[in-house]
Order: C-alpha cells, then structure tokens, then sequence
C-alpha cells in the first residue's frame, strides 16, 4: 500500500480528534445487508516489478513487429520525445479542469493555444477546447447545427467514417431526427448531383469527411454552395487532419470537427485520442465543451478563464448545449506541443512525405497485373486498391511476412468485396513498401495461378473475380 | 531591483516570467523537428490536389526550436497547481494521486503502439487487459456485464440512459421522465434531456438523500429512471437505497447509480446489492487515472443481467480457448457510443492501480479517504457552518453562511486558499447548501497535509472576522491575480491573432 501516505499512528490520532472509536463507525450509515463482508478476486497486491512484468507481457502479445498500413481513423505518426516529456510534468497531468484560474494558467494558455491552432488549421474563426474524440466530435456537431436550424434532417456521406456514423445514430436516435446517407461516385467523392437532390428546405445539416474513409479529398467549397442555398448547414469532418498542412482548409463550412490523434498521439487501440470543433464565429453560443477566453487580472495583466459557461452542464443542467464536462484537455495539450515543435514548416514537410509515400505505395501497387487504384479523386496519405482475388486470404498470407495489408472495406461495405483501404504515413519506409508490394505481387500471383488451374483446397474459399491476362505466368 | 524593474519589463523571477504564447515567440524559419530524407520520389500538392484543393503554408503558424517549446511548455506547467503539487481537495472530483507505473505501462510499445483495427489474433495483449479491467470492475460493484467504451463520466450516464430506453421501449414503452434529485451532477440532467427524456427534478432532505414519501408521489408509470449518486453529493450514504430501488421497481422504473464517488465504497459494498440496475464508474477518480487538467477520462458503465443486452458494440468475449474477441453481432445493442473501444489507455492506468493495491489495499483506501474527510470535518466545524449533521463518508460540505454575512462568499474563500498554498474545494456545488464548500481530501492527503490545509481553512475563518475586504482581492501569491471573468465572456477572445 505504497500510495497511502498515513501511518498507523497518524489514523489512530486522526480517529481520536473526529470523537470516534473505529473507522468501522462512519461507514455505519450503510445497512448491514449492504455491506460486503467477503473478499473480492482481484489482483494484487503487487510491486512495481511484478506490475511491469505483467503489460510487458501483454505488450508482447501485440502487432510491434509488423509492418502496418492501417490507417481508417488512427494513424501512425512519429511523435518527438519532448512531447512526452513536457506531457510527463506532473504539473500538467495531475490537475483538473481549470475551473481556478489563478493557478491553472498553464493549461488555460496551452489550451487558448490549442485553439488557435485549430481554427488555423481548418479555416474556422472559433474552436473549442477539445471533445472526447472524432466520433463524439461529430456527433455534438451535428446536435449543434440542429440547434442551430432548428431542423430534423441530416443528410451523412456514405463516406463518412462508418465507426462516426454508428456514434451520431446512436446519439441522436431520440431526436427524432431523419438521417439519410449520399452516396459516392466513381472518383470516391461525394456525389453533388445526388446530393442537389436529396437537400431541402428541411435539412439541418450535411456531413461530409474530407479526407473522406477512402482517402479522396472532397470538393468542399462545391458542397458548401449546395448545402447553403437550402439554408442547410456544412459539416466538415477531418479524421486525419495532417492533411490540412497541404489541403485547402474548408473555409466555406460553417462547423469543422475531427480528430487530431495524429498530432502527437499514439493510436493505442482507439484512445485516449481528441477531438476538436472549429466554427464560424456567429455560432459560438451554440457550441459544445469548454471555451477558453483571453481576458486581464485586476492589475491589467494578461490572463486565461473557462468562458461562456453558461452553455454548460453545471449551470444549465438539462438546458445545457452538451452533457459534456471532463474531455481531453491532456491529449490536446499534446497536440498543441507537437504541432509548435513541428511548426509551420515541419508539418508540412512530414505532411508531403506522407503524401510521397502514398503515392509511391499506390503506384506500385497499381503496378501489380490485377491490382487497381479505383477510385480516382485526389488523396493524401490514404487509398482504396482493389485486389485480384479473395482480400481476406490476401490479407492473412501478408500476416505470414509480418506485414498488416490494410483494412478490407467490406467490413463496412458489403458492395467494396476485395477492396483495401491502405494507409501510409512517414512511419512505413521505402523498403518496407518494396516488401510489402512484393508480397501482394506473389501472393496475387499465387492466387491467380491456382484459379487458372481451377481452385486447389488451400484456396477453394477464394471467389473467382476477374483476374487480368498478365496476372498469369 | 527598481533600477532593474524600470530598465527591463521583461524579466521576472522564472516562475512568475511572463511567458508570452507560443505564436508571439515564433520567428521566420525555425523550426523543433526534422525528418529523415525523403525516400521516394516527391509528389507535390497541387500536382496530387489540383490547384484549387491545395494550400499555401498554415498562416500564424509557430516557428520555434525544440528548446524555446521545451522552455515555454515547461514555464507554463509552473503556474499550475496538481495533485503532485499539494493537496488538492476538489470535492465529488477524487483527486487522489496518480501513480508513475501507470504511465511507464500505458506508455509500452505493444500497447500504446497498436492498431484497433488490426487483426484481433494480432493484439491478444491488448484484448486480454481491457477483458481483465472489466472484470475487475464488475467485481468491485458486483454487477454482471460491462463496457468501458464510455470516454467520460457523462459519456457513461447518457449510455446508461440509452441501455434504459432501449430497454423499456422493448417492453413497449420508452416512458417519459427521469427523476433526478437537486443535489446531482450538472451531468445528470444534461444527459437525461440528449437520451430524449425529460427531467423532474426531487428535493432532497437535509441529508441530500431522497425523501421516500416524496419518490412515492412522482415515481409513476411515466417515470423511465431514477438517477441516484451514493454516497451523494453531500457525502452522505443513501442508507435507504434499498427501499428506493424496490419502489421504483415495482413501478417498472430502473435505477441509475452515479458512480462518481464510488471511492468511498470500494471493497466496501457494491452497488449490485442496492438494487441498482445500471451504474457508471470514473476511472479518473476512483481509479487513478490522471485528470490532465480535464481528461482524458474513462466513464465505464456496469450493468445488471436484464440490461446486457444493450451494451453498446463491441463487447469484449473471452472465448472458449481461452482469447479473446470483440462481438458485434449484438441486434439489441444501443449501438456504438465511440469509435474504435472507449479510452484503452486508462483501461491500463486502472488495471495497474487495482493490481498494485488488491483488494485490500483498495479497501484500506477507502477507509483512509472516509477517515480523512471526517477528520477535515472534524476539526473545520467550529470555524464554518456544516451543510449537514448526517454521517460522512469521503467529503464534507460546509455553507459560507457565517462568511456571506461579513460579505465573503465561499469563491473569495477558495481564493484566498491559494495564498496558503493548496488548491481550493469545489465552490457553490451541490446548488441545495447555499454557498457551498465540498471538501474532498481523498486517502491521498497525509495528517501532515491536512493539518496544514486545516490550519490555513482556520486562519482564513479568522481573516474574514477581521478584514474581510483582505480576503475580498485574494489571491496576491499568484503570478496574475483575480480574473476578470464578466470582461472575457461579455467580449470573447478565444484565438490569438497576428496583430499586423
């Protein structure tokens, strides 16, 4: 019981002032059938060496040896030291909210910092201080913008992260709310003439992802005339917002929401990440989280304060624009750490590196006889490659060599059968996509011989898809 | 030193320097990060974008090397106060300490480094300590299903209220109200009103429990839930919840427990013997998990068996061999309330805490918290008005009535406490005790410490009595002063802006 810091001296002198003959005594209140008088089957107690002996090994039990090309909403990057550094400073990670000012400075500016940031980066003339994560960022998004228009109908992009979508449905369910979903066209965008025609004068709001799931840019100054001419409002989601350092920003959106796990922090198996909201500056009222004003102390000095809290749930209770009040205030003071160390010209050298390397990979790739980059529209560090053959038998014959090929699209698109999403940040090295390419390129091979000598055992699961002449030896 | 304060206005001791933003300390061409060389041949924006999708650089962007973001991040720590600093004792907020280990394995390479979309066989490492930290949960609260995908607390509430939804509208009616005492979280109603629900607000006695006669005439058939915090937010341990939970289940109601200050009852009573149906856990309090000057946080939600059906997707299996999976095929499931699994990385920091306390070390802290803020009650009740004469449990709450008559209200009280060196209380909440103070001292304040923090409560007391006008301009030891907050809100500045 290291953490404890009283000796059994200091309780007993304690327990003497309260008047009181034993602790059992304050817990008293509590009726004896609710007490639990067992023991529980817990771990423990352990040291610290027994501790780290225990998630090293279950670190060991995890995909560090690979080569990975995931990406779909948790991207890879590399992180500076200092990050961590700074982060460790336990004057940082052991305070809360600053609801005191005066000695919370620290995380007041940084915050005030983070956005500026962020409005910087998307365009936006307001941000807030952070939300739980992109997923959750949308959602308050799209409350937002109902708030907003006081409309009932939300049209959402198809390329949309799906995980986003599940989230806003399972929030907004109780709304009342219409949600509907626009398609895609052959480029991988959105599709503008299906979108003209599904906006009308009762909707609330247009989502659209851009990068979008597949990686395409969208077309968002086009949406954005759209979208307002049926006094709807604009949505711009950003999952991987590193593209923002080559990527117009979407100026014409009215809310610009995302993740910013990429700046600074590890994908760590889907959080802690943070989620950030940007927006024009007539909606400040209405947006969720917490704010951070500039404003001076007594003596005329400079200072940060937690502002316009009375949107929020501790004053206005069930009135309030979000039930929000802990979100991310540590994970996006790594971002703001991160995105001053890299600064202005280091994002976006790390940011045309990414963009090389997809485009390496991608032709590579496109290179292999059958293989195919479908979608056409421009994209940054991620792209969709439709294999010649079964993706799943593909994918696991890539986990033999240590590499993890991507995520088969079909998981949330039944029609996008043997597509991968393949993602490729600065983390993945020339020789590794060398690798990799080589490995698709016998392993599409393979495939494609046995089913020209019509389907052997090992691979009688693979579907017979088109299979271009040259893929045969 | 006067000759020095009129030449140069910059320099100040370091801890009080006035570290401007990290945009103002940006020049031209710096930068605190390099690259390898590029490897592949380089593809240019607009040749990959078009000319019309592509950027010029970020305008306002910083410009800064590696030791000027080190020194201003460093700077700016200084001015703030944690756990680690001192005494901390924000009521209903557990700020207890937050052990290094917790860090150092978080932090592993295997764990903070994997995918959440890689192969499942891949990352058993990473499945088998979110499984782990589950079921340690539902051991301590003896309830029979979890999901730790909740980010927040509040998160955690509004899946709750969703499970409940889902779970009478399967039986034909969703119902319309939740019934939520005065004394709760600003959260409690915030999340009842997202979930669809509405909510009716019950007075709560001078204990801050509920009055059963009162539950009696508004728990109708209309009436989805009771949202309950035990102990709540007095302290007090809702001795009755018992009766309460048997009454609202005879009117086919369910019962939410707040689990915020589950701190005081780990290893101590567990909630599933309450009757309650559904409760949310703070890994983030009662788990150590730090707070990071406002998340992250970690809100998991534990259920009794009738409401496992609607556990939001994925919920995590362990198979028959042995390993584990994330099931999705779940038709009754509210669905998803998070991309990917919830806050993985404080799922470690708890299941490093548990596993260095035990069980008994778990429920030693529990009664080392409860006897701390007895002993804070104690020895402050001379001085302050005590909200309530009812048997504590982990804080104590005081009214600033004797203070508001010299002028002084619990806020001015909380300021001045910053000259002594410590964090404030929680001002103003629960909204029942007017001008409250909320005492939370947590097991991690040593005697030493709190005799400190009493000590300074004392003197404070007696300031008030002799120069309340002092007390009124606190804090002077701070590197700014009082904060005009009604200037920042009437006028929001809430970005920097180049000033050419």
């Amino acid at each position: 019981m290291r953490y404890l810091p009283n000796s059994g001296s200091d309780r007993a002198a304690m327990l003497k002032a309260t008047g009181r003959s034993s602790v059992e005594e304050f817990f008293d209140r509590i009726p004896d059938e609710l007490r639990f008088n067992g023991r529980l089957d817990l771990p423990g107690p352990l040291s610290e060496p027994e501790i780290l002996d225990f998630f090293r090994q279950a670190a060991s039990r995890s995909t560090r040896e690979y080569v990975s090309l995931l990406g779909a909403g948790a991207y890879r990057h590399y992180a500076p030291v200092s990050v961590n550094a700074l982060l460790s400073r336990g004057e940082f990670f052991t305070a809360y909210t600053p609801y005191q000012a005066e000695i919370s400075q620290g995380t007041l500016q940084a915050m005030f910092e983070f956005q500026t940031l962020m409005t910087q980066l998307t365009g936006m003339e307001v941000g807030n201080a952070s939300l739980y994560d992109g997923s959750t960022a949308t959602t308050e998004a799209v409350l937002m913008a109902m708030r907003l228009t006081r409309r009932q109908r939300v049209l959402l992009a198809r390329t949309l992260h799906p995980e986003y979508g599940e989230v806003l449905r399972t929030f907004i369910r109780h709304q009342g709310t219409a949600i509907l979903q626009v398609p895609w066209e052959d480029s991988g965008q959105l599709d503008l003439c299906q979108l003209e025609a599904m906006l009308n004068a009762e909707t609330a709001a247009v989502v659209v992802q851009s990068p979008n799931f597949f990686g395409a840019l969208e077309r968002t100054s086009r949406i954005a005339e759209a979208v307002h001419r049926c006094g709807a409002l604009l949505i711009v989601s950003i999952a991987e917002p590193l593209s923002l350092a080559l990527a117009k920003p979407p100026g014409e959106a009215d809310i610009v929401c995302g993740e910013a796990q990429s700046f600074g922090l590890g994908v760590a198996f889907g959080g802690p990440y943070v989620g950030f909201l940007t927006a024009k500056e007539k909606f400040l009222r209405q947006m969720p989280g917490r704010l951070v004003g500039q404003t001076v102390d007594s003596e005329g000095r400079r200072g940060f304060v937690l502002t316009l809290a009375t949107r929020e749930q501790h004053i206005r209770r069930e009135k309030a624009t979000s039930n929000i009040c802990t979100n991310q205030s540590l994970c996006a003071l790594a971002v703001t750490i991160y995105l001053s160390l890299l600064g202005k010209h280091g994002l976006r050298t790390l940011a045309e590196q990414n963009l090389a390397k997809a485009h390496y990979a991608a032709r590579q790739l496109a290179a292999i006889p059958g293989v195919s980059t479908p979608f056409g529209g421009p994209y940054f560090n991620e792209f969709v490659v439709r294999t010649p053959c079964d993706a799943d038998g593909l994918l696991a014959d890539l986990q033999k060599h240590r590499i993890i090929g991507g995520l088969h699209l079909e998981r949330f698109y039944p029609e996008l059968k043997n597509h991968l999403l393949v993602c490729v940040t600065e983390m993945v090295g020339r020789e590794a996509i060398d690798r990799t390419v080589e490995a698709i390129r016998r392993a599409a091979g393979a495939e494609a011989e046995i089913e020209s000598n019509g389907p052997g055992a090992e691979f009688a699961g693979c579907e017979a898809v088109s299979v271009s002449p040259g893929a045969k030896k | 030193m006067r000759i020095m304060e009129n030449r140069i206005r910059e320099a100040r001791p370091h801890v009080t320097r006035n570290e401007k933003l990290i945009f103002e300390r940006s020049s031209p061409g710096k930068s605190g990060a390099d690259f390898p060389p590029l490897d592949v041949p380089p593809v240019s924006p607009e040749e990959a974008f078009g000319v019309e999708l592509s950027r010029g650089e970020v305008e306002g962007f910083p410009e800064v090397s590696e030791l000027e973001v080190i020194r201003h991040y460093t700077r700016l720590s200084t001015w703030n106060y944690g756990v680690d600093t001192g005494l901390y004792p924000l009521g209903s907020c557990t700020m207890k300490y937050n052990p290094r280990i917790n860090e150092e394995v978080a932090r592993l390479d295997g764990l903070a480094s994997e995918h959440p979309y890689a192969p499942e066989a891949l990352v058993q490492g990473c499945l088998g300590v979110l499984y782990e930290t589950g079921r340690c949960l539902r051991e301590i609260t003896g309830m029979d299903a979890i999901t730790l995908q909740p980010a927040a607390g509040a998160q955690g509430e509004l899946t709750g209220l969703l499970m409940i939804r889902a779970y009478l509208a399967e039986r034909g009616n969703p119902r319309q109200y939740i019934l939520i005492p005065d004394s709760a979280h600003g959260t409690n109603p915030a999340s009842a009103t997202i979930s669809g629900y509405e909510v009716r607000n019950i007075k709560s006695d001078e204990c801050g429990c509920l009055d059963l006669a009162a539950l009696e005439q508004v728990m109708t058939e209309d009436v989805a839930a009771l949202m309950l915090t035990n102990p709540n937010t007095l302290g007090i341990f809702e001795a009755r919840i018992r009766e309460i939970a048997d009454l609202v289940h005879s009117r086919g109601g369910l019962v939410y427990m707040d689990g915020a200050n589950m701190n005081a009852l780990v290893g101590v009573a567990r909630p599933a013997d309450f009757g309650v149906d559904v409760l949310h856990l703070n890994l983030h309090k009662t788990f150590s998990t730090p707070h990071g000057g406002g998340g992250p946080g970690s809100g998991p939600v534990a259920v009794k068996k009738v409401l496992e059906p609607y556990l939001p997707l994925p919920v995590i299996e362990r198979m028959p061999q042995g390993t584990f999976g994330l099931n999705y095929d779940r038709p009754r499931s509210i669905g998803r309330v998070r991309a990917f699994y919830g806050n993985f990385g404080m799922a470690v920091r708890a299941l490093a805490y548990i596993q260095a306390n035990g069980f008994e070390g778990l429920r030693q802290t529990a009664r080392d918290a409860v006897l701390n803020a007895n002993y804070v009650m104690s020895q402050l009740k001379d001085s302050f008005d005590l909200a309530s004469y009812c048997a504590l449990m982990h804080e104590c709450v005081f009214s600033d009535r004797r203070q508001a008559a010299r002028g002084v209200r619990t806020g001015d009280i909380a300021k001045r406490l910053i000259d002594y060196g410590f964090h404030p209380y929680t001002t103003a909440f629960p909204l029942i005790v007017p001008g409250a103070l909320m005492i939370e001292p947590t097991e991690s304040a040593s005697k030493e410490e709190l005799d400190a923090f009493i000590n300074a409560m004392v003197s404070i007391a007696q300031e008030v009595e002799e120069n309340p006008e002092f007390v009124l301009k606190a804090p002077y030891t701070t590197r700014v002063s009082r904060l005009d907050e009604v200037a920042a809100a009437r006028k929001p500045v809430l970005r920097w802006k180049p000033s050419h």
